[in-house]
């Protein structure tokens, strides 16, 4: 009797769709295009506006259009997604030990939606929104 | 007493012989079982009484010794905790742990994750030797709950063959090794934590880890390893920027 063990390899591209857990993941993981394509719209925003007024207008004219208010929805619901994700799984990254107990997971999370919160009233409100 | 409802079960089990096949190939087996049976109760009969040449591991019979372990339906599970009554009316698919050689049938070799275990180095490096003489290493029951759920391995490996980048990348330390590391550093009487990082800090280490979350689902003793890793993964960014930012840091 020999050892001839037997490999079965994982393949590379496709192996995301053996398991429900697996798409869930890279759902999330994909979420980060819209995140990224967003900061790129907010950079090419503040490139318009150093170039002038009229170049400004032009961008918030073409924010306006229907593809921009798809693309904007898209990434708001890619972004709460992938905020409700990472919120849901903090309390793994930074438990919160008190005497021989932890503070329960969804203080943790709970929290950081509060947090979260408070920063976008700030931030309109700098904005001049009220 | 109310007879035992029986159910009809139907197996799919991956069999694959080292001295003869050069592929592994799906076998039905079908028989009765009192529905409070588990799949490796099922799997015992099947030896006993259809096919004695059916090779697989179990010890324990009851989710303690770790040996059970196999895919259910592509699911990483303990056999002996994975209960038939579940998986009514449907085949059940058995298979050896996924991302494992497999040595023969349902047997899988586990050499790999051996040699990481050691690497860890998942035992106490006392912080300071102390003479037999002057008593114990005391630990109150604070700081014991600091590491205890990390403690609770059964070595059983589903989080291995839950793991897709361990599937990936072969050369990934991998949940159950790194979290046994964090175990250690969290211990009060442990100074290794040091040690510890040249394996743990590396790409190899929890830096290969990209938070898919599969482990802690696989994991039968709750020990919750993608915590772990996490955890690790910001020590070792407090340790990075301490280092490289601030200075004298790397004194
Ligand atoms: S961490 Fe859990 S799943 Fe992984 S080997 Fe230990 S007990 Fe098994
Ligand atoms: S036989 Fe021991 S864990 Fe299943």
């Amino acid at each position: 009797m020999s050892r001839r063990p037997l490999v079965r390899e994982v393949p590379p591209t496709s192996w995301y769709f053996h398991r429900p857990t697996y798409l869930r993941y890279m759902s999330r993981e994909i979420t980060c295009i819209f995140v990224a394509a967003y900061c790129v719209l907010l950079v090419v925003g503040l490139q318009r506006l150093a170039a002038g007024p009229a170049a400004y207008e032009a961008f918030l004219l073409g924010l306006k259009s229907a593809d921009s208010i798809v693309f904007h929805l898209l990434a708001l619901a890619a972004s709460v997604y992938h905020a409700a994700t990472w919120f849901g799984a903090t309390h793994k990254a930074m438990p919160i030990q008190i005497g021989e107990n932890f503070v329960q997971p969804g203080v943790i999370s709970g929290a950081h939606y509060v947090v979260w919160l408070v920063l976008s009233f700030v931030i309109l409100y700098l904005a001049g929104v009220f | 007493m109310t007879p035992m409802k029986e159910l009809r079960v139907q197996l799919e089990v991956l069999r694959y012989n080292p001295d003869t096949d050069t592929e592994a190939h799906f076998q039905r087996y079908e028989l009765t079982c009192p529905e409070e049976w588990v799949v490796l109760d099922a799997l015992n009969t099947v030896k006993a009484e259809i096919d004695p040449t059916l090779n697989y591991r179990w010890s324990c019979h009851m989710a303690v010794c770790g040996s059970c372990g196999m895919m259910i339906n592509g699911t990483p599970k303990l056999s002996c905790h994975t209960f038939l009554r579940d998986y009514e009316g449907t085949v059940i698919r058995v298979e050896p742990l996924a991302h494992f050689p497999i040595e023969r049938d349902l047997v899988t070799a586990p050499d790999d994750f051996m040699e990481k275990l050691k690497r860890v180095k998942p035992y106490i490096i006392p912080k300071e030797k102390k003479p037999i003489s002057e008593g114990e290493y005391k630990q109150t029951p604070a700081q014991l709950m600091k590491f205890r759920q990390y403690s609770m391995c059964i070595n059983c490996m589903l989080c291995y063959a839950a793991c897709p980048e361990y599937g990936l990348t072969p050369s990934f330390i991998g949940p159950a090794a790194l979290t046994l590391a964090h175990r250690y550093n969290l211990d009060s009487r442990d100074g290794g934590r040091k040690e510890r990082q040249e394996v743990v800090a590396t790409h190899e280490g929890v830096w290969e880890c990209t938070f898919v979350g599969a482990c802690s689902e696989a994991c039968p003793a709750h020990v919750d390893p993608a915590s772990a890793l996490q955890q690790m993964k910001i020590t070792s960014s407090i340790d990075w920027i301490v280092e490289h930012l601030i200075p004298g840091g790397n004194k």
